[in-house]
């Protein structure tokens, strides 16, 4: 097995538009081992999104090379990056990208209708109810997610992510669009899930979301400028309990 | 076994894409009836078209039937019967003694009727009544296929002695007698006492309307020498043993009349010789393309269903983007995209399809309350309505999932 899953050398991406040539990502190296915790940091326009587009086989670059799990994703076919996307990587998004009017169990199936070799409809429902029960929501199984609050749509979304039981777990912003007290909760759910093995890779902006993680690389304007290890990383645990002290104090008082 | 399992796995994905499809519809049930009302007409009116169309060739087939079986009817070219005021050789009529050799010489000739006709007024029982006479010969009946209510038709003895004796159809029995049993009576034409001897059976409106019932029919001597002093017939209808014979007598036939009329090789015939069956040929192929035409027409309202169908569709894929994005971002490949909307077009023109089978199936039944009509719907064009409608949801189909099978998925997921 390889320790390393993600490796990146000189990865360049242009976009053209017209005639103006845009220099999104400008030679990133990288190394991501298995297990790691990694938040990507960066101003909008640093480059982030575009880095975590080519992590997640959605783009290709334009130059350079990215091994995801030991293989080169440069040439593969569309199909070939579909069948990695669902074998390897799971996705958690900003706005949860849930589908309406379907309920959140057939929502966390949905991977497994695309993989191959086919997944009997037993074994996807076994499955989807084990992903809800290990995001907490094993009693929200049949609801649909006009029926549920932002975080626990977002948790609904993780269990999709974590359905198929990839090697990575890429996040773009899981926290954008929640309040303080459930951006923590699902901190903690990452946290749980990488202490559990599962290496998780997220693009956030707020320093106190990339607090939780154990690395923290900062991009500017298509470089990394700052990769480091989180010297006082937060543990949501803890966070929470803190805010529930806080918020008794406050009624108290 | 490699190759089998292959083939079983994408089989099973079909059946899953299919099921996604199939849900979508589902749940825009009123969108989805709508964007199908465009097929269900269109193949609605082309079932209900090509079954009435089938129906009138049925009626026509059934009256060109009713007149007889085998026929050959030869019509002088000359429309007069009168070789005294025509001052002209008698080779350009149709004689007597023409339909003699006929009858003698060629033996495929069953029987045969000359025939006289014209209108004349008909006084009986204090009434009077406008009609049809017909001239005829005994054997008229058999020609026709046409059997007596009451009463006899007259005799070949009767013809040879020109007898004042009278068959009359049901409606000019009606008209003159009303509920008395005409046979044994007397009627008066032209002045001249008829005795009426038999009562024909009821046989319909014939071809073009006119009333077959409504007629007297007199043996074609009596007729010719008593009342319209014509020394020719009009016409001459023959029957013929069998279908197979048909073409055959008709040429012997054209042979004897020319012999007959002494026509020099490169002249034209100066008679028509008409085959029923090529006349019930001719209608048979006049219904058949205007049954086309109309359900040609009838079938461009699927051509318009078809542009609903693909304008639905484009909304549905633009209002999706971001569902086809996720799908796209989880591991569905293009092919399964492609199939999912494909499937919604296929489902929505097919559902429109039978509903319009069934539609088409109710109109026709209901027109076959009209009497002596029978509109059948036919396999053939069921199967071809629901074969233009696969094809319509395809053809509509295909580009607007192309469209979604081809998104960009970056774009997609974060469309507004």
């Amino acid at each position: 097995m390889n320790s390393v899953i993600i490796e990146l050398k000189d990865l360049q991406k242009i976009y053209r538009t017209g005639d103006v040539q845009v220099w999104a990502v400008k030679g990133v190296n990288l190394r991501i081992q298995r297990g790691e915790f990694v938040a990507i940091m960066g101003a909008s326009g640093s480059g982030k999104s575009t880095l975590m587009n080519t992590l997640g086989c959605l783009d290709q670059s334009t130059n350079g090379h990215y091994l995801l799990d030991g293989v080169d994703v440069a040439h593969l076919s569309r199909a070939a990056l579909s069948r990695l996307r669902n074998r390897k990587i799971g996705f958690v998004f900003q706005s949860f990208n849930l589908l309406s009017r379907t309920t959140a169990c057939e929502n966390v199936e949905l991977p497994l209708l695309y993989t191959s070799p086919h997944v009997s409809l037993r074994k996807r429902r076994q499955r989807a109810i084990a992903a809800l029960n290990k995001v907490g929501l094993g009693d929200r199984l049949y609801n649909h997610p006009n029926q549920l609050s932002g975080g626990q749509q977002q948790r609904v979304a993780i269990a999709r992510a974590l359905v198929n039981e990839p090697e990575l777990v890429l996040a773009d912003e899981p926290t954008g669009n929640l309040d303080t007290r459930t951006s923590i909760e699902v901190m903690g759910l990452f946290q749980s899930l990488n202490e559990a093995g599962i290496t998780v890779v997220m693009v956030t902006h707020e320093l106190d979301i990339a607090a939780y993680c154990k690395r923290i690389i900062v991009m500017r304007d298509g470089q990394v400028i700052r990769d480091e290890t989180n010297a006082s990383r937060m543990m949501a645990h803890e966070q929470t309990a803190m805010l529930d002290a806080s918020e008794s104090h406050a009624q108290l008082a | 076994m490699k190759l089998f399992s292959t083939i079983t796995a994408s089989l099973l994905r079909t059946g899953l894409t299919s099921i996604i499809a199939i849900r979508a519809l589902q749940r825009n049930k009123m969108r989805s009836t709508l964007t199908a009302l465009g097929i269900i007409i269109g193949v609605a009116s082309v079932v209900t078209i090509m079954a009435i169309g089938r129906g009138t060739q049925q009626r026509i087939q059934d009256q060109i039937t009713s007149l007889g079986s085998n026929l050959l009817i030869v019509f002088s070219k000359s429309r007069r019967t009168n070789a005294a005021s025509a001052g002209k050789s008698e080779s350009n009529y149709l004689t007597l003694q023409d339909v003699e050799a006929i009858c003698r010489e060629i033996k495929s000739v069953k029987a045969a009727s000359p025939e006289v006709t014209f209108n004349a007024q008909a006084v009986a029982n204090g009434r009077n009544w406008s009609t049809t006479i017909a001239g005829e010969s005994p054997d008229y009946l058999k020609i026709r296929d046409w059997s007596l209510e009451r009463g006899n038709m007259f005799t070949e003895r009767e013809l040879r002695s020109s007898a004042r004796v009278a068959v009359i159809g049901s409606r000019t029995a009606r008209e003159l007698f009303g509920p008395i049993d005409p046979v044994g009576q007397t009627l008066r034409v032209k002045n001249m006492p008829f005795t009426i001897i038999g009562l024909l059976e009821s046989k319909g409106a014939g071809m073009g309307g006119a009333n077959q019932d409504d007629r007297i029919v007199i043996p074609y001597t009596t007729a010719m020498r008593q009342l319209t002093g014509d020394k020719y017939p009009r016409l001459l209808t023959l029957q013929i043993q069998s279908a197979e014979f048909m073409s055959t007598a008709e040429e012997q036939i054209t042979a004897l009349l020319r012999q007959r009329h002494q026509l020099a090789a490169g002249r034209k015939n100066d008679f028509d010789i008409v085959n029923q069956k090529e006349i019930a040929d001719t209608v048979e192929s006049i219904t058949t393309m205007l049954t086309y035409l109309l359900g040609g027409i009838a079938g461009l309202s699927l051509l318009v269903g078809g542009i609903g169908i693909m304008n639905i569709m484009l909304v549905s894929v633009t209002e999706r983007t971001r569902e086809i994005g996720t799908r796209i971002a989880v591991g569905a490949q293009p092919r399964d995209i492609l199939l999912q909307f494909l499937i919604e077009s296929i489902t929505l023109s097919l559902m429109g399809g039978a509903i319009g089978v069934g539609l088409g199936y109710a109109a026709s039944t209901a027109a076959s309350m009209i009497p002596n009509f029978h509109p059948t719907v036919s396999t053939a064009s069921v199967v071809v309505s629901f074969s233009i409608s696969f094809a319509v949801g395809v053809f509509f189909g295909f580009y607007p999932a192309r469209k979604a099978a081809h998104m960009n998925p970056i774009a997609a997921l974060r469309f507004e």
